[in-house]
């Protein structure tokens, strides 16, 4: 791929990149306090969202919709949170960490599993199973929560001297570990799924996957990996819910799993489309949350709080027309 | 979905399976917490059952859930799929308090009066998510999602501090004022009115779907839009319709409850109404009358909760997990196959909704 291609397919995004770098960089001549604090906190709330996208993207890509990721997260989350709980005394704090985000990645994808499990063996609707793991996640995680116990806080992990260049060194290089691995992920699933054998099975399957039988690939195993790999994404979102929070609270996915989706959507199934469209939520958290802050405005909170959701319509409502998803997504494969 | 599967008797098989099923998993959640399951189902049973009282609070959360199940099984008939229920009925209830308390009506006019604006109010909701969906293709699970907490956050505000309906003398209690006696539903005994408002709705919404042309076309479009579409029937508008009807009812569900159980408007109740909604609405297999006995059901295993945690110290939340299973039963017929090792069930009509977003 030469680089004038390059530039050329990517026009939309290299426009979007030169006007939020304009945008920031007029923000911070004029305000720099809060510009920093606003761009350091959209990354961070930017990546449970990119997480839980790409767990959808995965499986839209492999064709499988996903609609429990909210569940899935909140699995993550949940176990995550028991795992390095129970652990802490014994383990001391580092591992204990390590035990939750494995405990959390484990059930998430466990999850995940089940989920291609109904789509493939019971040629379950889709959304219903989504339905079903969320339905099974709030109950469960509530019914097995114990109020008052504490885990270990999630450490930041700056890296040193970028973290002091000025704007750019708060916003990207001064996060917990979650975020650094959300960014990576996205830019990892992009080669993966664009420039590998992998990833060019897993989009057979997901637009043709007829085609892609009878080329050799193993539609259902490719199946079932993908969704317990995007699942281990989701459980991976639930820990860096933790990494915020450092404790879980009942519920505490507050819909991210299904914004996740509008994310997945909004960025055309695309892992750094995703990646942008994350940011984009991410911002309008962040600003949302820098205004009530600051008391900015004279709204009522619960204005504030609607944001993020009226936002999302409005994006899907005016991008959904033209997106289109592959094309294998949500029909079970039949080999006959 | 249709009408042409087999009997009726065969029909049952699997919605009961399902429950049982489902009640067996509960049973070894609770078993795993050390508690005894046989006394938390007692529990269960005689809170929901065992009293005249505990079946008038069976029927009381049995309203919503009928009017909730009849919503998601009306869309479903549609091919739309309503986890809205729980913003539509937050509106529908916030609404007819604003209408029983701020109007001054002779009962007879008060009650409907109310009952309406609530629903008015709610189908608003869902004809934005069908607008959308016809002409813009935002797929309805998002956007009825999104407006979910639109609607919390909308009447939480309507009820907060700086709302304009909050009770004036609720002090730091955001709740709208109580309604006036002549916008509540009366009960007979411990036999809640509303509950027969909502079987009367269930009575219409089966006739409409069986009987009606709306009906025929709304379950034309959910069988195979391209075929519709050359029929000559307007797609987009049915998916307005079906969504503005179906909101209608879960708003009706959330009118009832402030009109007959709560009598204001309070944030933060029933949360989780629209998935219950496509549990009862699957366990009934979509059939409007059956949405009756299915949400009595669960409405009972709600009721009686409370008895059973206050005799095994068993989380109420438990029934979620229960209601998990039942609608993971109950929508993969071939795992109860599967599971029990049941033979030639072939015919049974498996759910399913359409996939992708575009459509």
């Amino acid at each position: 791929m030469t680089l004038t291609k390059t530039l050329k397919g990517n026009t939309a995004t290299i426009v979007g990149l030169i006007a939020v770098a304009v945008a920031l960089s007029a923000s911070y001549l004029w305000d720099d306090t809060q510009t920093t604090a606003v761009a350091a906190r959209t990354v961070r709330e930017a990546a449970p969202l990119i997480l839980a996208g790409l767990c959808g993207l995965v499986g839209e890509r492999s064709g499988i919709i996903n609609i429990g990721i909210e569940g899935q997260m909140l699995l993550g989350a949940f176990c995550g949170f028991m795992a390095a709980s129970y652990t802490t005394n014994a383990l001391g704090s580092t591992v204990s960490l390590l035990a939750g985000v494995a405990g959390g990645v484990a059930v998430a994808s466990a999850a995940g599993w089940f989920l291609a499990w109904t789509a493939i063996r019971l040629r379950m609707d889709q959304i219903i199973a989504g339905t079903v793991i969320n339905i099974f996640a709030i109950g469960a995680t509530s019914f097995f929560f114990v109020q008052g116990r504490t885990m270990p806080t999630v450490p930041n992990w700056p890296v040193p001297g970028l973290r002091d260049v000025p704007l750019l060194g708060r916003m990207l290089f001064d996060h917990g570990p979650l975020t650094y691995v959300a960014m990576l992920a996205a830019v990892l699933i992009h080669i993966a799924l664009f420039h590998t054998r992998w990833g060019l099975r897993t989009r057979a399957v997901g637009e043709h996957p007829g085609a892609a039988d009878t080329v050799g690939v193993n539609v259902f195993r490719l199946r079932y990996l993908n969704l317990a790999a995007a699942g281990a994404l989701a459980g991976l979102a639930g820990f860096a819910l933790l990494q915020s929070a450092s404790a879980f609270n009942r519920g505490m996915s507050n819909g991210k799993g299904f914004i996740a989706l509008a994310v997945m959507i909004f960025g055309r199934w695309r892992p750094m489309g995703v990646f942008g469209a994350a940011l984009l939520f991410g911002f309008f958290n962040a600003l949302q949350a820098q205004l009530q802050f600051k008391q900015a405005l004279d709204v009522p909170p619960q204005f504030f709080g609607m944001i993020p959701f009226v936002l999302t319509i409005a994006v899907l409502a005016l991008a959904g027309l033209s997106a289109r998803p592959p094309a294998a997504s949500g029909q079970p494969y039949d080999p006959d | 979905m249709t009408e042409q599967n087999p009997s009726w008797q065969r029909q049952l098989v699997v919605p009961i399976l399902a429950v049982v099923l489902g009640l067996l998993a509960g049973a070894l959640l609770i078993l795993l917490t050390g508690d005894n399951p046989l006394t938390a189902y007692g529990g269960l049973m005689a809170g929901s059952l065992g009293s005249a009282e505990g079946i008038g609070r069976t029927l009381d959360k049995a309203t919503p859930l009928v009017l909730g199940g009849l919503a998601v099984a009306f869309a479903f008939k549609a091919g739309l799929l309503n986890i809205g229920g729980q913003g539509q009925l937050l509106l529908g209830a916030v609404f007819a308090a604003w209408a029983g308390f701020d109007f001054d009506l002779p009962a007879i006019v008060h009650i409907p009066f109310a009952l309406v604006i609530g629903g008015l109010a709610a189908a608003l909701l869902g004809a934005l998510s069908g607008y959308l969906k016809a002409k813009r293709g935002t797929h309805e699970v998002i956007s009825t999602i999104m407006l979910n907490f639109v609607a919390a956050n909308f009447t939480e505000w309507l009820v907060s501090r700086d709302g304009p309906w909050k009770d004036p003398d609720g002090g730091a209690i955001a709740r709208t004022p109580a309604i006036l006696p002549s916008a509540e539903f009366p009960r007979v005994g411990e036999l809640p009115t509303g509950f027969l408002v909502a079987v009367l709705a269930a009575v219409v919404i089966w006739w409409i779907v069986a009987r009606s042309t709306l009906g025929f076309e709304i379950q034309t479009v959910g069988a195979n839009p391209n075929a519709a579409r050359y029929a000559g029937i307007s797609v987009p508008r049915i998916i307005i319709i079906a969504m503005t009807i179906s909101a209608f009812l879960a708003g009706l569900g959330g009118a009832i409850q402030t009109q007959g159980v709560i009598g204001r408007f309070e944030p933060g109740f029933n949360t989780g109404l629209g998935f219950d909604g496509i549990t009862i609405a699957l366990l009934a297999r979509t059939n409007a009358l059956a949405v009756v006995p299915a949400a009595l059901l669960i409405g009972g295993l709600d009721a009686g909760s409370t008895l059973m945690q206050s005799r095994t110290n068993v989380e109420p939340e438990i029934i979620n997990v229960i209601q998990a299973f039942i609608l993971f039963f109950v929508a993969a017929p071939s795992a109860v196959r599967w599971l029990l090792r049941l033979r030639n069930a072939a015919d049974e009509p498996e759910v399913q909704l359409a996939g992708g977003w575009g459509a």
